[in-house]
């Protein structure tokens, strides 16, 4: 197993390179990254630019334009997205894609023997509020197997992709569900480097988000890093590469 | 206590419903004021092969040089049809394109302006963070005095140099991403 960590300076972004993850393997950068300049343009980001121009479209279990309901467990996803200071992210774009709850996405190259909704796109976004809080209503998705490594399972996910107030916060991932048992065997998941930092992947059951006879609710906040201030300085002799 | 970061996820290779909608990737509308270019390019990993299913973000200054974001409160003109982000997915040959303007410079924190240029964030299948770059022009005179490109080792610079490709009409940039080997693009760390 490579060793090789992950930006910035907690123990949370995964490596480039990790060898449990084949496609990582010609895909990593191996030269030294530079720390990353800090000016207008960092600063700066699409974020509070497109948020304006986007519809509402968080219910995934409706927004296929059929008029016919998704087939699954229903579900509510919700939570703060928060700077890294605690202050709530007003305005910020939040954009999901995920499987059905037969574990198959809607595109050409899912070719997973599982049936398609035709009620389901697998695709939602929305703003934060005020308080930075996002809401999505969608179904549970389900596990697929891909071609990893022998038998290898995705665990259920909900991919997330954040717009945040700069450049340096832009921010995707994936939120996974807790008691999960393919966790353990998911290289995506396990590229994150700390116990602490995978945690933060799992969403929470929250039962004061559960809807009477309708819906599971979830919790799952998301913290973007703010401006550490990595000073522009070029990479020394023999720096590490990662 | 300071909360501490959610880590990054690849975006896997079915972001596209997700994520790319038509026209992502052309910035400008009739109105805008700007110099029209095309970027182009491709996107290849440590093999030369193409990567099919990677998407390339861009942000940029206006003509004018300004950023549409309230953190650019610099009285230049801002221009209510030209956000200054595009998004686009990569095709099977990892080809991907912007339709855009020429951006203004902007300035560089007390070392004067900056040259002309875009930044760059590539998100692929196998990357489990986002990688991001910028584009400068080779045909800019105004890249010789460029604070940040000038800090990047000399043999690695043209890595960051969108070349003009001989085309009628508005100029052409190409601007082709290597994600690792002999050739790799620089990349910057946040």
């Amino acid at each position: 197993m490579t060793t090789v960590t992950g930006r910035g300076r907690h123990a949370t972004f995964p490596p480039y390179l990790y060898e449990a993850y084949r496609a990582t393997v010609r895909r990593a950068p191996l030269g030294p990254l530079l720390p990353g300049p800090r000016t207008l343009s960092e600063v700066t980001g699409p974020g509070p630019a497109v948020s304006a121009l986007t519809a509402e479209d968080s219910d995934l279990t409706r927004n296929a334009g059929t008029g016919g309901e998704a087939i699954g467990e229903r579900i509510i996803v919700t939570g703060r997205v928060l700077d890294d200071e605690g202050n709530p992210v007003p305005h910020t774009l939040v954009e999901i894609w995920q499987a059905n709850a037969a574990g198959r996405y809607r595109h050409r190259r899912d070719q997973h023997h599982a049936p398609l909704d035709p009620n389901f796109l697998g695709f939602g976004r929305c703003l934060t509020d005020a308080q930075g809080v996002y809401r999505f209503v969608t179904v549970r998705p389900g596990a697929y197997p891909w071609d990893n490594h022998e038998n290898a399972w995705r665990p259920a996910h909900i991919h997330f992709s954040l717009l945040g107030p700069t450049w340096a916060s832009r921010l995707v991932t994936q939120m996974f569900f807790p008691g999960d048992p393919l966790l353990e065997q998911d290289p995506i998941f396990n590229a994150v480097p700390t116990d602490d930092a995978r945690e933060r992947l799992i969403a929470r059951y929250a039962h004061d988000v559960t809807e009477p006879a309708w819906a599971l609710g979830f919790r799952f906040d998301i913290v973007l890093r703010g401006p550490e201030a990595t000073p522009f300085e070029p990479p020394e002799a023999g720096a590490p590469w990662r | 206590m300071r909360p501490l970061p959610t880590p990054s996820q690849t975006v896997g290779p079915f972001f596209h419903g997700g994520l790319l909608r038509e026209g992502l990737n052309v910035l400008v509308r009739p109105q805008t004021v700007g110099e029209r270019i095309r970027i182009e390019g491709v996107v290849t990993d440590g093999d030369g092969r193409p990567v099919s299913d990677a998407m390339v973000e861009l942000w940029q200054a206006n003509a004018h040089g300004r950023y549409h974001h309230p953190a650019d409160r610099r009285p230049l003109p801002l221009d209510p049809t030209f956000t200054g982000f595009g998004r686009c997915g990569t095709d099977d040959a990892g080809r991907y394109w912007f339709e855009t303007i020429r951006p203004g410079p902007v300035p560089a924190d007390g070392q004067g302006m900056q040259a002309p240029h875009m930044n760059v964030a590539v998100f692929a299948r196998g990357l489990l963070d986002h990688l991001t770059t910028r584009l400068y022009f080779e045909d800019d005179p105004a890249i010789h005095h460029d604070p940040v490109l000038q800090r990047v080792p000399a043999a690695r610079r043209r890595t960051l140099l969108a070349r003009r490709l001989p085309a009628e009409g508005r100029p052409v940039y190409r601007f082709d991403i290597v994600l690792q080997g002999p050739d790799e693009t620089v990349f910057f760390e946040f």
